[in-house]
């Protein structure tokens, strides 16, 4: 094997000029996929840190209905005090949850005294909220130390519109389950940055707020928002939380229903188009590692007919001629992989030197922070690896089968 | 050694069927020194290609070393040819990668399979034998026209053959290499009694074999056993 490795090695040698190209053009291809896949996973990870982390957690629990009518943010469709015992109980067990937090979410008539407007809110339970999405904090400006009973924290551009500011007071109206209205005074305690998707424009206030301004006497809320230790093992958890899911109401219907983040947030199906596009280049680069290497080996075979039909004649079986073509093509594809590999390392970890920031709809200064795994850069190797023997075979196979005394009496 | 009989070979190009070799019967022993002769087109690269295993008859037979050839598919072939045949080509046809070392060596890694000193040995030996030792780590467009047949040479005698097949081996060397050079032939087939079979037009070679075939036309028109100038 070693004999086959040096000879091909130097027949790649023989035309430096051709070879260096085509392996130029791989290493290119394989920078183009590799950076792009880092560059795309920061813009993926970061959005789905934002979502998980600060807004929707990993997976929510609701009563079975809510979702399909949280538009409306209907109050009549909380969890009671029987469920919520029935629901933690088991969370409290369940091996895959790190924490979670209930929250009352409605909406309400959100007034500076001179205009009013309409504000969607959670109601939350600080240190529960705050342990279960942890990036919510880094959303919420101007703010201090932890949210009071009697204090709100205001979206953006909500806060932007009304020309209000922390340290203002505002009054909240809101309707309860019967309808009746109450209001409430409550100071604002921070402004919250928002993001894109669901509940990325709303407010928050305390828990006992809430219950006051609803008159909510006894425990109720409407979503469990539930963060897990590892957001990999999604789908073994919602496996596991199958009793909450089995479930059944007095009418022998579903009780609950648990909703991942992929499926609450649209954000999602931008992720799966990423993860299209991600193909679709790595499509690309299949395309041009076997042209190129198809074309390389093509020329190389019609070049050395002569030299093929010496070894044949020499008595060199097919099967080593073959050997020898695919090592070539081989030979291309891993340096190809080798170089592009190593080059994009290096752009990557340039790139997060250079701390590049970027927008995304309103969100802006969002530092670009692209990583590559073992896993993706093995991925694309292999893949440019494989490509390049599946290209060398066919000329491989044409070297094998030329008669010798034709092939000995070309020029 | 090597048994012919009823050979014949046809080319077909579209409708039109070519009778290269017509009905050729013939028998060649051990240690010959033997030459093919005729006018362009008469038919000798053809017999010589088929008596090396290179081409296969259209009919007849033909036996090397008690092995019916005409039975043997493409990879037994290959590997008949990598154990008993040796070849030497009018332009040498060197690897231009490989050094003249190598390029003697090839057939030893890449058909025998043979270690590393054994390889050194037989391949330092030979490069004596045709004083190219010297020359041993250039690559082929170092060297001379002279100095690539001679390592033709070696590369054909390396596997200790028992025939070697030279179609035209002197007609792109002058006349002092080309003598040189089929004394260095006659040198190794009295030493190592190695078959040589010829295909030529050099009046060189035709003098110095010690059986001239003359072919015309596809049939053999004369077998003399001569004896060599000089002796």
């Amino acid at each position: 094997m070693n004999n086959i490795l040096k000879i091909s090695y130097r027949n790649l040698l023989r035309n430096h000029r051709r070879t260096l190209l085509t392996a130029s053009l791989i290493t290119l291809g394989v920078v183009f996929v590799l950076i792009f896949t880092a560059m795309a996973g920061s813009f993926k990870n970061y959005m789905v840190g934002q979502i998980t982390d600060s807004m929707l957690g990993h997976l929510q629990i609701h009563k079975k209905g809510y979702v399909a009518s949280v538009d409306n943010l209907p109050l009549d469709r909380n969890l009671n005090e029987k469920a919520l015992e029935f629901i933690t109980n088991k969370l409290d067990k369940n091996e895959f949850v790190s924490s979670y937090s209930f929250r009352i979410k409605f909406g309400a008539m959100f007034s500076n005294f001179t205009s009013t407007t309409n504000i969607r809110l959670n109601a939350i339970n600080p240190k529960d909220e705050f342990n279960t999405l942890p990036s919510l904090s880094s959303r919420l400006k101007e703010f201090k130390g932890e949210l009071k009973v009697g204090e709100i924290l205001v979206p953006e551009l909500l806060a932007k519109g009304m020309k209000v500011k922390v340290g203002d007071t505002i009054v909240l109206v809101a309707n309860n389950k019967s309808g009746s209205v109450n209001g409430i005074n409550l100071k604002i305690a921070g402004i919250v940055e928002q993001i894109s998707g669901p509940g990325g424009r709303d407010g928050y206030i305390h828990m006992d707020d809430a219950k006051k301004v609803l008159r909510i006497k006894d425990l109720e809320v409407s979503e469990i928002v539930v963060r897990l230790n590892d957001v990999e093992k999604l789908q073994e958890t919602i496996k596991s939380l199958k009793p909450i899911t089995d479930q059944r109401n007095k009418m022998d219907k579903p009780a609950f229903e648990i909703h991942t983040w992929e499926k609450l947030s649209p954000f999602y199906n931008i992720i799966k188009m990423i993860d299209i596009m991600n193909i679709s280049i790595q499509i690309i680069l299949i395309s041009i590692v076997l042209i190129s290497i198809l074309n390389v080996m093509i020329m190389s075979v019609y070049e050395r007919i002569k030299e093929i039909g010496t070894i044949a004649a020499m008595g060199t079986p097919p099967k080593t001629i073959i050997k020898l073509f695919l090592t070539e093509g081989l030979m291309l594809g891993i340096f190809g992989a080798v170089v592009g590999s190593v080059v994009s390392l290096l752009i990557v970890f340039g790139l997060d030197a250079a701390q590049i920031t970027y927008s995304f709809g309103r969100q802006s200064e969002l530092i670009l922070q692209p990583t590559l795994t073992f896993t993706q850069i093995a991925t694309v190797s292999f893949i440019v690896i494989v490509i390049s023997l599946i290209a060398s075979i066919s000329p491989a196979i044409k070297a094998s089968k030329l008669d010798p005394v034709e092939a000995l009496r070309s020029n | 050694m090597i048994e012919a009989i009823g050979l014949k070979k046809v080319y077909k190009t579209g409708q039109i069927e070519l009778e290269v070799i017509k009905d050729l019967s013939l028998k060649i022993d051990k240690g010959e020194f033997i030459s093919f002769v005729g006018p362009s087109g008469s038919g000798k690269s053809t017999v010589l290609n088929m008596l090396g295993c290179l081409d296969t008859p259209t009919s007849g037979t033909l036996t090397i070393n008690e092995v019916d050839i005409t039975k043997l598919d493409k990879t037994a072939l290959a590997n008949f040819r990598g154990e008993q045949i040796g070849f030497i080509f009018q332009s040498f046809n060197l690897i231009p990668v490989l050094t003249v070392y190598e390029n003697i060596e090839y057939p030893l890694i890449m058909i025998q399979n043979l270690d590393e000193k054994t390889r050194k040995d037989r391949i330092e030996n030979l490069l004596k034998e045709v004083g190219m030792f010297e020359q041993k780590d250039k690559t082929p467009d170092k060297i001379s026209g002279g100095q690539m047949q001679r390592v033709a040479i070696a590369r054909a005698l390396v596997t200790n053959p028992k025939i070697v097949f030279a179609d035209e081996p002197t007609a792109n060397l002058d006349s002092v290499t080309a003598h040189m050079i089929i004394e260095l032939m006659k040198k190794i087939q009295k030493e190592h009694n190695t078959t040589f079979i010829f295909a030529t037009h050099d009046e060189k070679i035709v003098s110095n074999v010690d059986r001239l075939i003359t072919l015309v036309d596809g049939n053999i028109t004369s077998d003399i056993k001569q004896g060599v100038q000089g002796e």
